[in-house]
């Protein structure tokens, strides 16, 4: 079993869900990345999203824009992206990629594959990767210990979410809201059910992100969904109180997981 | 492989061999799906296609004419430049033949709310003249450095009721208006049409707007078999995101004896990497949902074009000019700025017609094949848009301004 996998078992039989926490590599600088990861594993995340920043993230809200613009502008590369995937593999916690599309197709797909395992990395999720256009990267990461990671959004009919979790092998992650990422004040409704139908379809464990942002939505989220994924927030309070500040969010949303 | 197999594509799933496809969230799929399904259903419904027929003909003025720009053909080498009069279309450009067939689609998927990006403001105002037409709420997005060079097409939009959203993020071009409007899309699709402007973006809309384009080539050729008993040479068209010179191309695909010229912006020159030749000098990836040439760095990330026309100042293409610059069926060369602001003097000063400088691209290629094919060959440019909205960035370029 991958450690991603074993990580969700893991809080399976200990009746909670995963926090799953996301932060673009480089914000706010390469080392400061690393270092606020550090600190949210610490305070309860049990799995790590690192943002591949990208020139034109048409899914993300302003909080994420302006943190991937930093990032960029202090000179991050594909090679800070392994790099710190490799840092943050090493504090042993699963660590996964989240990329648009054209950086990876551009690394060279089976290329990619190859150094993100080779430094320690669980899986990549692609979120503007269509299972229609994936038989490449499902060839190319097969036969590395790469799990594949695509979303499922509240418009998405049963046939669709047939598609997405057959060539899914991590998780499937389940959009809480119709738009880009950041934080929202309340969720829809029909989330529950997007879950629940998902749930039809496999047997993989299901996470819940994109508007989910405090310990309430968490807490409530944690009752149906095998994990919980908080970006934005993350983002927000490292720009107010650095790690420490990261720490206590990871705290605050971890405690409400147990069901 | 025969020319017709050419017109056949793209594939099922939006290919045009390796280019096109949907490279969008999962958020959008149901979207593009029932898009899909509205465009092909309408496009075989006698009552759309008679609806779309009396738009063309009554509102917008159907069909342009072919003029014979005799002065101006005496600086292309004793070729003959003949223009396809898009320009004279409502609305000033070929935008909007689209957004009258998008429109319609709109209404018959119960939508009551239309987006678009828009460079140059040239589909911006097509839109918001559609969505007045059709009783449409529309937001158009547009960078803000466009809203400076292109300040007359922003006053039009506000005027026809439209929402004009100037976007401050990356380069604040056309690139960042296709950015926000796709943010708006994901998250209002339910009650929202994005009406995008060219042959970019996630099938089916490659497909989708060449169509609704391709009435400019269809008349075109029709018009010069019953005038001049011939097909041109050449036919030319500026290449952005490439919807005017699909919309010409296509008809003469078939007949391979006539060269499919598209000019790109090529800014202050390839040389310097300043400039929107995706296809001349960019490579294969992957922007705004569909693979094409992109101009990009080595870690993928998108570079910011550069061209004093802001209609062209785009760093992708539609993946049908990708398709045909890779099978050769039409060839794809650069201008620059100082080139392209050359013809458009001259097409003022021995015309009397100011071309809009996204088509002084065209006409500069023209000149310059017209110099390689000499006497007797017949060049078609699409004069695909009127330069009201130019008249401060040219004034200023020529030194014209008190």
């Amino acid at each position: 079993m991958s450690l991603l996998h074993e990580v969700f078992a893991r809080a399976k039989a200990e009746n909670r869900a995963v926090l799953i926490a996301y932060l673009p590599a480089g914000y706010p600088t390469e080392d400061g990345a690393v270092e606020c990861i550090a600190a949210m594993v610490e305070g309860g995340v049990d799995i790590v999203e690192i943002g591949f920043p990208y020139s034109d993230p048409v899914m993300d809200g302003p909080t994420i824009q302006a943190a991937v613009n930093i990032s960029l502008a202090g000179g991050t590369k594909s090679a800070t992206v392994i790099n710190t995937v490799k840092r943050v593999a090493e504090l042993g916690v699963p660590t996964l990629v989240m990329s648009y599309w054209n950086p990876i197709e551009r690394y060279g797909l089976t290329e990619f594959a190859t150094d993100f395992s080779a430094a320690g990395g669980s899986g990549v999720i692609t979120p503007d990767l269509t299972p229609e256009e994936a038989q490449e990267w499902i060839a190319a990461t097969s036969d590395k210990n790469v799990e594949r990671v695509f979303l499922v959004a509240l418009s998405s009919s049963d046939e669709r979410i047939s598609k997405v979790a057959n060539v899914t092998t991590g998780f499937v992650y389940a959009g809480a809201v119709m738009g880009v990422t950041g934080a929202r004040t309340s969720l829809s409704d029909a989330i529950e059910g997007l879950v629940a139908k998902v749930r039809r379809h496999t047997d993989l464990p299901v996470a819940v992100g994109l508007g989910v942002s405090t310990p309430e939505q968490a807490k409530e989220i944690a009752q149906y969904a095998d994990g919980v994924i908080v970006g934005s927030a993350f983002v927000t309070a490292i720009e107010q109180g650095g790690p420490a500040a990261a720490k206590a969010l990871a705290q605050a949303l971890s405690k409400g997981l147990t069901r | 492989m025969a020319p017709n197999d050419v017109v056949a594509m793209p594939d099922l799933r939006g290919h045009f061999g390796k280019f096109g496809g949907r490279f969008v969230p999962e958020a959008l799929m149901a979207a593009l799906d029932e898009l899909d399904e509205a465009f092909r259903k309408a496009m075989v419904d006698p009552n759309f296609l008679k609806q779309l027929r009396d738009l063309q003909v009554n509102y917008t003025g159907r069909p342009s004419p072919i003029t014979e720009a005799k002065r101006f053909s005496e600086h292309a080498g004793g070729a003959t430049v003949l223009l396809k009069r898009e320009d004279l279309n409502h609305t000033g450009s070929h935008k909007i033949n689209n957004v009258l067939g998008q429109g319609l689609l709109t209404q018959r998927m119960g939508k009551t709310r239309v987006i678009a990006e828009t460079g140059a403001g040239q589909h911006g105002v097509a839109t918001a003249t559609v969505a007045a037409l059709l009783g449409l709420e529309c937001v158009v997005y547009m960078g803000e450095e466009d809203t400076k060079r292109q300040a007359l097409n922003v006053a039009r939009m506000k005027l026809l009721g439209a929402t004009v959203v100037p976007v401050t993020n990356g380069s604040r071009t056309l690139k960042d208006a296709i950015n926000e409007a796709m943010r708006d899309w994901v998250a209002n699709v339910e009650n929202t049409h994005y009406m995008l402007g060219t042959v970019a973006g996630p099938a089916p809309f490659p497909e989708m707007v060449r169509d609704f384009h391709r009435i400019i080539g269809d008349e075109s050729r029709e018009q010069m078999l019953d005038r001049f008993g011939r097909l041109p040479d050449v036919v030319a068209a500026c290449v952005g995101g490439g919807s005017n010179a699909i919309g010409i191309f296509t008809a003469f695909i078939p007949d391979s004896d006539v060269r499919l010229l598209g000019l790109e912006a090529g800014g202050d020159g390839i040389e310097t990497g300043r400039h929107a030749s995706t296809i001349v000098g960019g490579a294969v990836g992957v922007l705004h949902g569909a693979r094409s040439y992109i101009m990009q760095d080595d870690d993928g990330q998108t570079i910011e074009s550069h061209s004093i026309s802001a209609g062209l100042d785009y760093p992708s293409v539609g993946p049908e000019h990708a398709y045909l610059a890779d099978i050769g069926r039409a060839e794809y060369r650069s201008v620059t700025d100082t080139e392209a602001m050359q013809a458009f003097k001259l097409l003022c000063e021995t015309e009397g017609i100011i071309p809009a400088i996204e088509t002084a691209h065209a006409l500069a290629g023209a000149l310059e094949i017209g110099k390689e094919l000499g006497p007797g060959a017949i060049i078609l440019v699409n004069l695909s848009g009127r330069g009201d909205k130019d008249v401060e960035t040219a004034a200023k370029w020529f030194g014209m301004n008190p």
